[in-house]
């Protein structure tokens, strides 16, 4: 990481390890969830220039299997987490193989028709309790620290935020990570100089796959629950969005978009109703539209801009 | 060892959907030579090069590399043989630093591409090396700008300090002195003839005072099949080239004007004599 990112990062962790003092910690969590989705979905799209429009079936997929690993096997928290997370990566290997084969537009198609046929799978199978979803799943308990109550799991989820973002800033300024920044600059250049595009690609998805998948285990043992909105592509388009808004290929882009998205909807819900789509909607029109770099780019570029002023 | 081929075609073909592109090309490149593939705008010759490098797959024919049938191969497979191209389209990564550009092309020899829990650090043990090759093409005081930012002209000679990275025993070069400058067309000749020194060059190349000024070999390409093949002088006097390039019989190849800016694309045929066999063996004037 950069000295300045390296700054933000040790900030916005002392921030959030005080935050439960003064903003109800389920939020925060909920926040932490989807900031991790997103920053996992920025580094196909932001950092690998593949855009992915089925990532919520990791999401709800990880959900399932960690809610079926606590409710049903009782295994430890850990280890259901961990499963979830396992389970979104074999699945983004089998997702991914399918779909790096195409480009652009084409590649968005094929990972929202194999995503529509999951969440198809998930509506019917028995295992994930259908349209009730899997409901009463327990947190249980982290070295005899027992996760029900709020403040503990707290410190948990923070963890898994902070472990992940630092593992994707790291992948991204990796060797690997260079490769990555190559393939999206040029990709026929980056095969010309003797790189198999397709597995760079295909290791890029299934490390967005298993993070997204750990950020949607993490929702289950905050909310109890695994339901099929998670695996809906109505997901798959918020988390679009919150990229998007906060700032795509930007490092705290993705946190700030997930924020804001979930903040507003939180706010929102009780009072609006279900005009929140259209609000979200209207959003994402304004952001296309007039700022494109999203909140985090557009900032940096006004930054830069005002030292450039003070220079000249 | 003279007749060592080290690039060899038979029957290459490339049909888009009916057209022919490339038709039945018999091509042979000799080991160490700077062999140029010229004709005019659509003849075929980047196809050509796709299919070479198999960023297209021929519809029939093969190709072998030293003697090995390459013809199935993936194109990432083919760089690592020590084939390397370059593109008509100049290729950078545009938003990465001008160093970087040519620490991609080493940085697979670390064997390290795929870890993703490393630091980028470790890719600093490649500085050095990246910072010898920028100098060879006169980048080296460009080294930390974003390529974006620079003029045309360097970054076609980035693109040959990245192909050149690779050490390639075959360098494919598809017009390397396109859009360039007198000053830099005449930089860029004497670099391609430097590095030729151990390696085979196969290029695509427009400028007659390039072509003249250090190919050994040249094919001449029309309408997806070879016309003639051989040296400069020889081709140069063939009257099916006199007349693919001109229409005419009555001025050669000879009198083909060598401006280093001129546009790529059918040569014109004003009689002027100043790209000329003769006149031209002095380099840029
Ligand atoms: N991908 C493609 N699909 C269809 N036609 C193509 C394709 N690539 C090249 N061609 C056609 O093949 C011919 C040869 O093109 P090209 O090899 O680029 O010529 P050159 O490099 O000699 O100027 C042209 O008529 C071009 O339109
Ligand atoms: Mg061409």
């Amino acid at each position: 990481m950069s000295r300045r990112v390296t700054i933000a990062y040790l900030l916005g962790l002392a921030l959030l390890l005080a935050a439960p003092m003064f903003i109800y910690p389920i939020l925060v969590m909920k926040v932490l969830c989807f900031a991790l989705f997103a920053c996992a979905f920025n580094l196909l799209l932001g950092y690998t220039g593949l855009l992915s429009f089925g990532h919520a079936v990791f999401l709800g997929g990880a959900a399932y299997v960690t809610g079926h690993a606590l409710k049903v096997w009782e295994l430890p928290t850990l280890v259901g987490l961990l499963a979830g997370t396992v389970a979104a990566a074999a699945l983004g290997w089998v997702i991914g193989s399918l779909a790096i084969r195409r480009q652009g537009i084409y590649f968005a198609m094929v990972t929202l028709a194999l995503a529509q046929m999951v969440y198809f799978l998930f509506l019917q199978a028995p295992f994930t309790g259908g349209e009730d979803g899997l409901q009463g799943v327990p947190r249980g308990t982290l070295f005899g620290l027992d996760l029900s109550v709020d403040i503990n799991l707290y410190y948990l989820v923070l963890a898994i935020f902070a472990g992940s973002f630092w593992l994707i800033q790291r992948t991204i300024h990796s060797p690997f990570g260079q490769i990555l920044k190559a393939i999206r600059e040029n990709e026929p250049r980056a095969i010309s100089l003797g790189y198999d595009v397709a597995k760079y690609k295909l290791l890029a998805f299934v490390l967005s796959a298993g993070l997204a998948g750990l950020a949607g285990a993490t929702k289950t043992v905050v909310f109890k629950f695994a339901t099929l909105t998670d695996a809906h592509w109505h997901t798959s388009g918020e988390v679009v969005l919150m990229t998007l808004l906060g700032g795509m290929g930007t490092v705290f882009g993705p946190v700030v978009g997930a924020t804001v998205i979930v903040t507003l909807q939180n706010e929102l819900a009780d009072k609006v109703g279900s005009l929140v789509t259209v609000i979200m909607g209207a959003i994402f029109v304004i952001c296309v539209l007039a700022f494109r770099r999203g909140i985090v780019g557009e900032s940096l570029a006004l930054y830069r801009r005002m030292i450039g002023q003070k220079a000249g | 060892m003279a007749e060592d081929c080290i690039l060899e075609t038979s029957g290459l073909v490339k049909e888009f959907r009916g057209f022919v592109a490339v038709n039945d090309v018999n091509l042979k490149v000799r080991r160490g030579h700077i062999h140029a593939l010229i004709g005019p705008n659509g003849a075929g010759k980047t196809t050509c090069f796709n299919l070479l490098t198999k960023f297209l797959e021929p519809t029939r024919g093969q190709i072998r590399f030293n003697g090995i049938d390459i013809t199935r191969e993936a194109p990432q497979k083919i760089a690592r043989r020590g084939i390397v191209r370059s593109f008509q389209i100049s290729a950078v990564f545009p938003h990465l630093t001008v160093l970087e550009n040519v620490r991609i092309a080493l940085q697979r020899k670390l064997g390290t591409s795929f870890h993703f829990w490393k630091s980028d650090r470790g890719l600093n043990q490649l500085n050095d090396r990246a910072m010898e090759l920028l100098t060879a093409v006169d980048l080296a005081g460009y080294a930390d700008m974003v390529t974006v930012e620079m003029p045309y002209g360097r970054k076609r000679a980035l693109e040959i300090a990245t192909t050149l990275a690779l050490d390639p025993e075959l360098m494919l070069l598809d017009e390397p002195t396109q859009g360039m400058g007198h000053e830099d067309v005449h930089r860029v000749m004497e670099l391609i003839k430097q590095v030729s020194a151990n390696r085979t060059i196969l290029m695509v190349e427009h400028n007659m005072k390039v072509v003249a000024g250090i190919s050994d070999t040249l094919t001449v390409l029309a309408r997806g099949s070879v016309l003639a093949e051989g040296p400069y002088a020889e081709v140069a006097a063939n009257p099916l080239v006199i007349e693919a390039y001109m229409g005419t019989e009555a001025s050669g190849l000879a009198s083909i004007p060598a401006n280093d800016d001129r546009p790529p694309g059918p040569l014109p045929g004003e009689g002027d004599d100043h790209g000329s066999l003769r006149s031209n063996s002095g380099g840029a004037g």
